[in-house]
This record gives structure tokens, sequence and C-alpha cells, in this order.
């Protein structure tokens, strides 16, 4: 059953349709990532499907209901989380604080320290540095600070965009680690990259965007080996 | 006497005011970024109100701290309320247009507010019942009234309380989240316009208690008393770097007591050309002066540091 389901979804984005009408489904448990160039349309997908932008209610069904259009604040309620492009933690606050926020529509405290402690056992680095303000941290930290404020909601489907952006290759492949630990523990996970090496080798099934349209889709391991993606995507002669 | 030390306690009795007028001014920028120039009109309403009720009970055998009580609260639900709906009503529907439209809104809201206040309470200045009995300490050859003392007092809890609010509860904290990026503190569930009601409602609240303090401490109210001190506490925000909690308590306190030493001293250092009723002038040279060599205020940030 689908968790997350697109159907024919159309956004505008500042008058210029960026989403020209795409169907997509995220199997609940599973990791399923849309992969494509700059400038396809991904983050302004999953921008739509997170409340950021106006789009038709059904176009987007989460749960079997329809939900496009809602506020973000009432979908994180309903157990909905992004981690947004460029990682947008809260540099004047501190780590800890961050982390808080994110658990802010939770009012179950004990469960919320718990969760706090398990997340800072997945992050160490941002257990050393709790109190400093998120601004002073690197890009990877941020990276950390943010999946790790996300995951504080308890969603039941994560969003993820970009994590490996602008990262050296130690970082992507330690957030990487982490994103198949976080989608071990069930929670279902739909992952924008540019890096489609990477997302295709965690994900079960993948979808390639192009100028705002699906044009291929499939099981992971079979994009792996298709000769139009390894041209296009891959970097490699066909 | 002590023209120095004296000048010294009217000024920080003065400059507690200020600085909770101030707060009201760099929460609201801090979150919005709007110059909410109707926020001095809070201040007046809160007095004419508090005055009314206080009025009203003045000629009853109760205590007149109870009075002085009562006349607080009232003012301050009052003043929530009036901040609440201004945001709601005028500041709301342009949260998406260019900056100078809601700028140009706050200064009519302004007029709207004195003018309701005008036939409300007519032009004649309230005066304030003589109630409370003078109330004189003196220490090293000047003097402080009790009203001064408890000016100074209430001032210095209600900056304490907002900064533990601020800093230490859940709700302050999305506040500041909210004031540096809306869209993501939407994602993490916050519902930012509540946030931003609640920060006018605050925001009136003080105020209002800085209205009856301002005018338990002239004596009188009027519809218009809320511009001057508005556009001084707006000063005093920007000279401590607009945004900044503790910038506005600091040029709050720090313009109160510029304008009091210039008020005792301009006489002398300009042979009496000018008279204290120039402390006013010299207050705002001095504002001129700081923000010349400090563009951001003495607190303020960079621009290009907001996260």
């Amino acid at each position: 059953m689908n968790l997350l389901e697109l159907r024919r979804l159309e956004v505008s984005y500042g008058g210029i349709k960026a989403v020209k009408g795409i169907d997509l489904g995220v199997p609940k448990g599973e990791l399923v990532c849309l992969i494509g160039t700059n400038g396809a349309g991904k983050t302004t997908t999953l921008k739509a499907i997170s409340g950021l932008l106006p789009v038709a209610a059904d176009a987007i069904l989460y749960d079997g209901k329809p939900i496009g259009g809602t506020p973000a604040f009432e979908l994180v309620r309903r157990g909905l989380a992004l981690v947004p492009e460029g990682r947008g933690v809260f540099g004047q606050l501190s780590v800890l604080e961050n982390l808080a926020m994110g658990a802010y529509v939770r009012s179950d405290a004990v469960a919320v320290k718990r969760d706090l402690e398990r997340v800072l056992s997945l992050f160490p680095r941002l257990a050393e540095r709790s109190g400093q303000s998120a601004g002073t941290l690197s890009g990877g930290e941020q990276q950390m600070l943010a999946i790790g404020r996300a995951l504080m909601s308890r969603p039941k489907l994560l969003l993820l965009d970009e994590p490996s952006m602008g990262l050296a290759p130690l970082m992507v492949q330690k957030i990487f680690e982490t994103i198949l630990e976080v989608a071990k523990e069930g929670v279902t996970i739909l992952l924008v990259e540019q890096n489609a090496r990477l997302a295709l080798e965690v994900s079960s099934r993948g979808y390639v965007m192009e100028t705002g349209l699906i044009t291929l889709s499939g099981p992971a391991r079979e994009l792996l080996v298709d000769p139009k993606v390894r041209a296009a995507y891959l970097g490699e002669s066909e | 006497m002590d023209i120095f030390l004296q000048q010294i306690i009217n000024g920080l009795t003065l400059g507690s005011v200020y600085a909770i007028v101030a707060l009201g001014y760099t929460m609201v920028y801090g979150i919005i970024q709007l110059i909410n120039f109707a926020h001095g009109e809070l201040v007046m309403i809160g007095a004419m109100v508090a005055f009314t009720v206080i009025g009203a009970l003045a000629d009853t055998a109760l205590p007149p701290v109870l009075i002085v009580f009562a006349g607080i609260l009232a003012a301050v639900p009052a003043c929530m309320l009036v901040g609440y709906a201004m945001e709601r009503v005028a500041y709301r529907p342009l949260r998406g247009a260019p900056r100078l439209a809601p700028l140009i809104t706050a200064i009519g809201i302004s007029i709207i507010l004195q003018h309701l206040a005008m036939l409300i309470w007519s032009r004649n200045p309230l005066a304030f019942p003589q109630i409370i009995p003078l109330v004189r300490f003196y220490i090293g050859g000047a003097i402080i009234t009790g009203v001064q003392i408890a000016i100074i007092l209430a001032s210095v809890l209600m900056m304490g309380a907002l900064t533990l609010m601020v800093y230490r509860t859940k709700l302050g904290i999305a506040m500041r989240a909210t004031s540096q990026n809306p869209q993501v503190a939407g994602l993490m569930g916050i519902d930012i316009n509540r946030i931003i009601s609640f920060t006018f409602i605050v925001g009136a609240g003080l105020a209002a208690v800085a209205g009856v303090m301002v005018g338990t401490y002239y004596g009188i109210a009027h519809y218009s008393m809320g511009a001057l001190l508005g556009m001084k506490a707006f000063s005093a925000a920007v000279l401590g770097g607009i945004g900044n909690l503790a910038g506005a308590m600091l040029g709050g306190i720090l313009l109160g007591v510029v304008e009091a030493l210039g008020a005792g001293y301009i006489g002398d250092l300009t042979n009496n050309v000018f008279g204290s009723n120039y402390q006013d002038v010299f207050a705002f040279l001095v504002l001129i002066a700081v923000l010349v060599f400090r563009p951001s205020g003495l607190l303020g940030e960079r621009v290009g540091d907001r996260a």
C-alpha cells in the first residue's frame, strides 16, 4: 500500500509550470528516490508535498487522504517531515534548541527525551556540540542536525531534499549510512538526489524526472543498469 | 542637591519605560520585519483605560496600590485586544505585500487610534487623581520617589520575565525560530500566524503597563501622548539594534539617561542659550551620533548575518 501517492501533480512556481502532471507512489516502509538534473522540478515536488506550495488537494494522497495545499505545520502533526534543501537549520539557535523545535508538535516529554538520546547517539558529533549555535557547525554537521531535527517529530514519511549537496565524500557516506539506518527502522522515505548512483543504491524504487515530467521509473536495481540512466545520470557512455 | 545623581535616577525611571515600549517595537520587527508605528498608541490606550478605571475607583476606600493595580488589570487585556486586532485586520492581509505597504498602514492605524481615543476621552488630558502619597527617599544628595522605585522595579521584573520566556520556554524558542526562518518554522509544525499574534499580544501587554507607568509618573494622560513616546522608544530600539531584545533594553535605558542628563546640563553647557526643554533634541542628537558610527545599533548584528 502506498503511504504517499502523487496523481497527475501539477505545480506552478513563479508563474512557470515546474511540475507538469506527475504520478508517483511511495509504498509504506520503503525508500524511494527521485533523481534528475538541476531544475527538473524535484525540489518543487517536495515543497508541494510538504505544504509549502499551493496545489490541488486530490493531487497528493497521504495515507489514502488528499492533503494537497494543506499548510506545512498541520502536515507535521500527521507524521510528515521535510529536510529542506540547504538544510534550513536555525543558525542562531543552539543544536539542542533546533532539535527541540523538531519535537515542537509533541507533548510526550518522556518519549521526546528518549528520541533526543537516540538522535544524539545516531550523530555523536551533535552531542559534542549540543550547546553551540547551529550556524557555527560545518555543512555536514548541519545536515546531520537537519535530519536529526526531522526525526524528532517521529515522522512516518520523511522527505529528504539533496542531503548530499555540498558535502565531502566521507560525510556523504556517513549521511547515507544514517538514512539507511532510519529506513531500516521502518520510516518511509522519499529521497530527492542529484547523486543518482548513491540514491539508487540505497533505494528500492526510483523515479527519474526531467523538465517537470517523470520519464522513467522502476525498481532501483533495474534503473542502475538501464543504459539511458547510465548515460545521462551515472556518467557512463552507452 | 546632587544634580548628576538626581538626573541619573530620573533618567533610569524614564529609560525603564522607554525600554519596555522599545521591546514591543523590536519584538514585532524581529518576527515580521515591520516597524509598527502604531505601537506608541497602545501605550496611550493603556494609560487612558487605566486612568478611567483609577478615576472611577479614586473615591472608594480601597488602598491606592490596589486601585492602580485594578487600572493595570483593565489596561493590559484592553491593549492586548487592540494589538491582536491590529495585526489581524491591518497587517496580516499585507504579509506578502511590498514592505512599504504595511509601514504606511501602520502610520494610518496610529492616526486612527489617536482619533478614536479623542472621540472616547475628548481632547482634554485626564489627570491622575491624587491618591498616591508622595514617598521620598534620600540617597547621596538626590531624591528617589516611591513611584520611581515602583517603575524601575516593575520594568526590571518584566524584562526578566520576557527574557526567560524567550530564551527558556518552548514558545520562546519557537518565536526565535520563526523570526529566523518562518518557512522552516512551519516545517517544524509551528503555526507562525499564532506566533505572530502572540508576539503582538505580548508587546501590547508591555505597552499597557508602560502607559500606566508613564501616566502615573507625569500625572496626566492624553490622546496624543503615544506619538512622541513611541518615536523615542522606536529610536531606543534602533539605538540598541532593532530586532535584538537586550538591545531594546539597553537602548531604552541609555536614551532615558542621556535625555535626563541633557535636561540637567544643557543650560550650563550652552550658557543658557538652550534650556532643559531642548532635552529631546539632545537625545536625538546622541542617537544620530551613535548611528553614524554603528549603523546597526549598539548590539545589532551586521546585516547579512541573519540566518
